[in-house]
């Protein structure tokens, strides 16, 4: 899903922003409405403000999107630098600082975190692609598709779509064969779905994305309840 | 007690709340944290009907007779379990407290079951202090905080062999109800803070215990629900799934219900308010006027019956308790076994609609 890019803001910049997910609900910032203000001077220094739901927003994804958002922004053309800050969070002060002087989590966190975010990603874009199979094999399955059709299904064989391609991508990210002669239904670690195994993996599949949009709900409308009052 | 075209429901609340966020008690430095927790908690709260909803102000501290009111004389809650949450590095007399629930237990003592809670970092003095409060409020449950920060450490997991020696404790003091939040946390900071793991091997380890994984692990319902079907004394507490979901998101309600309900089972899954997130009234009435929509995209799930209604709303809670139902709001005893949860999986019929 894309948005516009809001007046005044620079559609390259918007762009780069709208590559940046929320790791755990899988969905770009732009469309969550994360996005607070967004300028870029004269002189190419681009000063993006970001939002979160809570004030308690789990401080680890919320460094990953105000990190992202960085290099995101640092890479568009003619951006001569990036200020890249996270507003109204417990955690605003470390997180800011720490991607400001490119320290890392650990670096911003000092004390209270011992790893780097990598593992955490990936769990989520796991989640993520097993969710984007119940969204590309559904429609499927309500036109007739049974178990042994979508084990021998190929990525190729679905229609194409905004979910399909969102899901390639995801499988990509995580070292997944993501063309079209990878088979449709996949578990997490790669292997092939066998046709016993598709009613329970669909089940699962579907759990997931249910898990992952409703969290995504419930995001949407605490930010909502948040900052409405503010007119936004 | 709920009476709807004459049906009678027994209402267990088996999350309810009694704090004090008001200003005087918050610590000193620490106020950006204190206000910040109950603005969150009202950001909550503003996902119930409008009709609902209170200022502010009010939803700081909450006085006695509101309380009574809210839940007992127009919430239609007949029982209602207390869960405290301590957070005494923000509020200084805590948050919600036992001792703070244990005043209203004096006034309302057939009506109020008080949980307790401990922390394996607190080490023998914690299980000294479990001992006491066991005697002193007659536990049956605790509230378990395994994200709590404390003294620099970022949380604890169940499978900790000091957890497990408090989890014994609990099985020789006969508090068999372990309630986990499982829910909105923040600390290990570079862990996913949800994850129920822990939660799986202390069940398969301590048959004995009852463990009611609170907010059902939301958001991270997928790993709740496939610990869940495998693990018979896993409960889901629907504290909120039915306040966050069900006025301000009633398609995604009804996807996370008929989940709950393929896996872990109506006999599972009990009946929470949060109060005072949210007031019990519209939440009872709602559960009870409730039914999965007529929608093809959810015309694989189960549906509620009568009999559902009444074990999720209170007879599930009132059988881990030891709760005392009237005669009048009980089930047929003749009733047939219900269907376990997955079980058409295991018999592969759910394989045609999957």
């Amino acid at each position: 899903m894309t948005t516009t890019a809001p007046p005044g803001v620079p559609p390259a910049v918007w762009a780069a922003l709208e590559t940046v997910l929320d790791p755990e609900l899988d969905e770009p910032i732009t469309g969550l409405d994360f996005v607070e203000s967004c300028t870029v001077s004269g002189g190419g220094v681009a000063r993006v403000r970001l939002r979160l739901p809570t004030f308690f927003c789990a401080p680890n994804f919320s460094f990953l999107m105000v990190a992202d958002a960085y290099d995101a922004v640092s890479a568009v053309e003619g951006v001569t630098r990036a200020e890249v800050t996270l507003a109204d969070h417990h955690a605003s002060d470390e997180i800011n600082g720490g991607v400001a002087a490119q320290a890392g989590f650990t670096g911003s966190f000092a004390g209270e975190a011992v790893a780097e975010l990598d593992e955490l990603r990936r769990t989520f874009l796991t989640k993520a692609a097993v969710a984007g199979q119940d969204r590309v094999a559904r429609p499927l399955v309500d036109a007739g598709a049974g178990p042994d059709e979508l084990a021998a299904m190929t990525l190729g064989d679905a229609p194409d779509s905004v979910d399909k391609r969102r899901l390639r991508e995801r499988r990509e990210r995580l070292g997944l064969p993501p063309g079209d002669d990878a088979p449709l239904l996949m578990h997490p670690d790669g292997s092939p779905v066998t046709s016993a195994q598709v009613p329970l993996h669909l089940r699962r599949a579907r759990l997931q994305r249910i898990g992952i949009e409703t969290n995504g709900e419930y995001c949407k409308s605490l930010l909502a309840a948040r900052y409405a009052k503010s007119g936004s | 007690m709920y009476e709807k075209d004459g049906e009678k429901y027994f209402i267990v609340d088996s999350h309810s709340h009694f704090w004090d966020a008001s200003r005087e008690n918050w610590v000193e430095g620490q106020e950006q944290y204190a206000k910040g927790w109950i603005d969150c908690f009202y950001g909550y709260h503003q996902l119930g009907p409008p009709e609902t909803q209170w200022d502010w102000e009010k939803y700081l501290k909450i006085t006695e007779s509101d309380f009574e009111k809210d839940v007992f004389e127009e919430g239609h809650v007949d029982v209602a379990i207390f869960q405290s949450t301590y957070l005494k590095s923000w509020y200084k007399n805590g948050f919600n407290t036992a001792e703070q629930n244990a005043a209203l237990i004096d006034k309302f003592p057939d009506k109020l079951i008080v949980n307790g809670r401990w922390d394996p970092r607190e080490g023998d003095a914690g299980l000294r202090q479990l001992e006491e409060d066991a005697r002193r409020y007659n536990l049956k449950g605790v509230k378990l905080y395994t994200a709590e920060w404390s003294a620099g450490s970022r949380g604890w997991k169940l499978t900790d062999p000091a957890a497990y020696v408090f989890l014994e404790k609990c099985e020789e003091l006969g508090i068999t109800n372990i309630h986990v939040h499982k829910g909105p946390t923040i600390w290990p900071l570079d862990k996913d803070a949800f994850d129920v793991a822990d939660v799986d091997h202390a069940a398969t380890d301590f048959q004995g215990l009852n463990f009611i994984v609170e907010h059902v692990g939301l958001p991270r319902i997928e790993d709740f629900c496939f610990m869940a079907v495998q693990e018979p004394n896993v409960y889901a507490g629907l504290s909120v799934v039915t306040g966050g979901l069900m006025h301000a998101r009633p398609k995604f309600f009804a996807k996370v219900m008929g989940e709950l309900l393929f896996w872990v089972g109506e006999d599972k899954m009990l009946f929470g308010s949060d109060y005072s997130i949210w007031e019990p009234k519209w939440q009872v009435e709602g559960l009870v006027d409730w039914q999965m929509p007529d929608d093809p995209s959810l015309a694989d799930y189960p549906r509620l019956t009568t009999a559902s209604r009444k074990k999720i709303l209170g007879l599930n809670a009132a059988k881990l308790y030891g709760i005392e139902v009237p005669a009048e709001c009980r089930l047929p005893t003749t009733a047939a076994e219900p269907m376990q949860p997955g079980e058409e999986l295991v018999e592969g019929t759910a394989g045609a609609q999957a």
